[in-house]
């Protein structure tokens, strides 16, 4: 367990006391390159927002290793792109955990800044105001922050959206680099395969998660197939979850709210042996 | 020579009023026509007039305790004001209602009650000296309190610069890296009930906001960043000031109204002349070039 990256300890995350992550449990271990797959509302994105940290657990807690620095790339961006900034002004925002509030910028972290955007394919794209680029290039502007914030947990929530084929290249190709420097990764995608071909890891989720582990084995049509029978719709009256209902003996019957049990009982499932 | 120095130098160099009404109202350019542009740049622009309204309440407590006493009327317009900006800014951070109705909400209460405190014991008189002020009578107390109004905003501006500039950028994101983001957006509330209240004595209450806004919002037309904007907009409000003050003494004009309305003019000639202007984009777009 030593080299648990992020722990979920029976970590239920949701709105309105709807659950959107259901009793997770399980741990992502540190240097792992994880893809998180599943259905529209099937939690992959409130997943990202509670080991973040901007969502607060409804139940249990994700316990981060301590001191690790973690990059955040969210689904919906609350980036204002009619605020005057530049493309080096919004890149910059990631020297924040190196330079805090108040830290100078150094001649050396204006030239990260510019290598962070050649990396990203963007040279020389420095002083361009951000409301004149497109969704792809503000998406590979927001790559090139996560690269600046050089931190040892990376969380990309769908970040291939609106990028053309070359450009998600030259973005894996990024976030192998990072997998081989030894940075924990999870990745939201939807493109299947795309997972094949690059992720190791894969925890695929329908409110629990369906299984976790192995792209290959995860990735089995059975597993997909559950995955896909998952209920989005929320009921509104769901019966409450009672304490005795998530403990993991899962020995006593669930159906009274069957809606969200199509799971294969394998809380913690996975390659977590550590 | 005599002319132009009889137009523009003597009305300063000659009255003592006028040189502390320009000393003044330079002063609160320097502070509010930042704060005016990240209130802008947040759309907020709005909630500043709300503000200015929220101010009654409190302003109106401390004359009707204490006469018209600059210094127990900018308190209790300052609490007033940090009441209503914090109730305001705690529904919309921890409710699901965003921050133009519950600041909509807290500013007509707070207004009502504003106007039934002044209308217990006060003449329309004294409303329409708390509501627009003057800038020809601003004491040392009032100078001192305005000096001091701008050296915190200075001062706040400097430190949270960056923290503001994400929070306005990318809030999410500022939330992700750091927990300087809801204590930012309160600091910045608080500056500009701050320099409202500053701005009230010599602007009164309901036209501090302009001189708060209109510098920012005629700004916006020149520049695509933010520091440069913030400079151009203490620029215009120097300008405004100077040529509101000028003419309300020539022309024996309230001298409020004049100074906003100076403001008003840039305001105007930038939509039109501005580089990111009307006149500009329809000239350039008829060109365009290879890539």
């Amino acid at each position: 367990m030593t080299n648990a990256c992020l722990t979920f300890r029976d970590l239920t995350l949701g709105y309105n006391s709807h659950p959107a992550i259901h009793h997770l449990n399980g741990i992502v271990r540190k240097g792992s390159l994880t893809a998180v797959v599943g259905a529209n509302g099937s939690g992959k994105s409130t997943l990202m927002k509670g080991i973040v940290g901007v969502l607060k657990p409804m139940e249990g807690a994700v316990v981060r290793m301590p001191g690790v620095r973690t990059a955040y790339l969210p689904q919906q961006s609350e980036l204002d792109r009619s605020f005057p900034a530049r493309v080096v002004d919004l890149v910059s925002l990631g020297l924040w955990p190196k330079r805090g509030m108040l830290g100078r910028y150094t001649r050396e972290d204006r030239e990260s800044v510019s290598k962070a955007l050649m990396a990203v394919g963007l040279g020389g794209f420095e002083k361009r105001p951000i409301d004149t680029l497109s969704g792809g290039q503000l998406q590979r502007t927001l790559f090139a922050r996560v690269l600046l914030q050089d931190a040892d947990l990376i969380l990309l929530d769908e970040p291939f959206n609106a990028v053309d084929a070359k450009t998600v290249g030259d973005l894996i190709q990024l976030i192998k680099r990072w997998h081989g420097e030894e940075r924990t990764i999870m990745v939201v995608v939807h493109d299947l395969d795309l997972v094949r071909q690059n992720f190791p890891e894969t925890l695929l989720l329908a409110r629990q998660p369906v299984a976790w582990g192995d792209t290959k084995e995860t990735l089995r049509p059975e597993n997909l197939l559950k995955a896909r029978r998952f209920h989005e719709a929320w009921e509104e009256n769901a019966p409450w979850c009672e304490p005795e209902d998530h403990d993991h003996s899962h020995d006593h019957a669930h159906h009274d709210h069957a809606h969200d049990h199509h799971h294969d009982h394998q809380h913690g499932s996975g390659p977590r042996a550590a | 020579m005599d002319f132009v120095y009889g137009l523009f130098i003597a009305p300063f160099a000659d009255f003592a009023f006028m040189q502390r009404a320009l000393f003044g109202s330079l002063m609160l350019s320097l502070g509010a026509c930042p704060v005016g542009v990240f209130l802008m740049l947040r759309r907020m622009s709005l909630s500043g007039d709300a503000m200015a309204h929220a101010i009654l309440p409190g302003a109106a407590a401390g004359f009707l305790l204490y006469g018209l006493e600059i210094l127990p009327m900018t308190v209790g317009g300052l609490i007033a004001g940090i009441i209503v900006a914090l109730g305001a800014g705690a529904v919309s951070r921890f409710t699901i209602q965003r921050e133009d109705a519950s600041m909509a909400a807290f500013y007509l209460i707070s207004l009502a009650v504003g106007v039934l405190m002044v209308s217990i014991r006060g003449s329309s008189v004294d409303l329409m000296h708390v509501l627009f002020g003057t800038v020809l009578a601003l004491n040392n107390e009032a100078l001192i309190l305005i000096g001091g109004i701008v050296a915190v905003t200075l001062a706040c501006l400097a430190i949270f610069w960056r923290a503001l500039v994400a929070e306005c950028l990318d809030p999410l994101f500022l939330r992700s890296v750091s927990r300087m983001g809801s204590p930012v957006h309160f600091i910045f509330l608080g500056l500009v009930v701050l320099n409202l209240v500053g701005g009230f004595q010599a602007l009164g209450t309901l036209l501090s906001v302009g001189l708060m806004m209109l510098p920012a919002a005629a700004a916006r037309f020149w520049t695509v960043r933010v520091e440069p904007m913030c400079g151009l907009a203490v620029l215009i409000g120097f300008a405004s000031c100077i040529a509101g003050l000028l003419l309300s003494y020539h022309a024996s004009l309230p001298s409020g109204p004049a100074i906003i309305l100076s403001s008003g003019v840039v305001y105007f000639c930038s939509i039109l002349f501005g580089t990111r202007g009307v006149l500009r984009a329809r000239i350039v777009h008829h060109r365009h070039r290879t890539a």
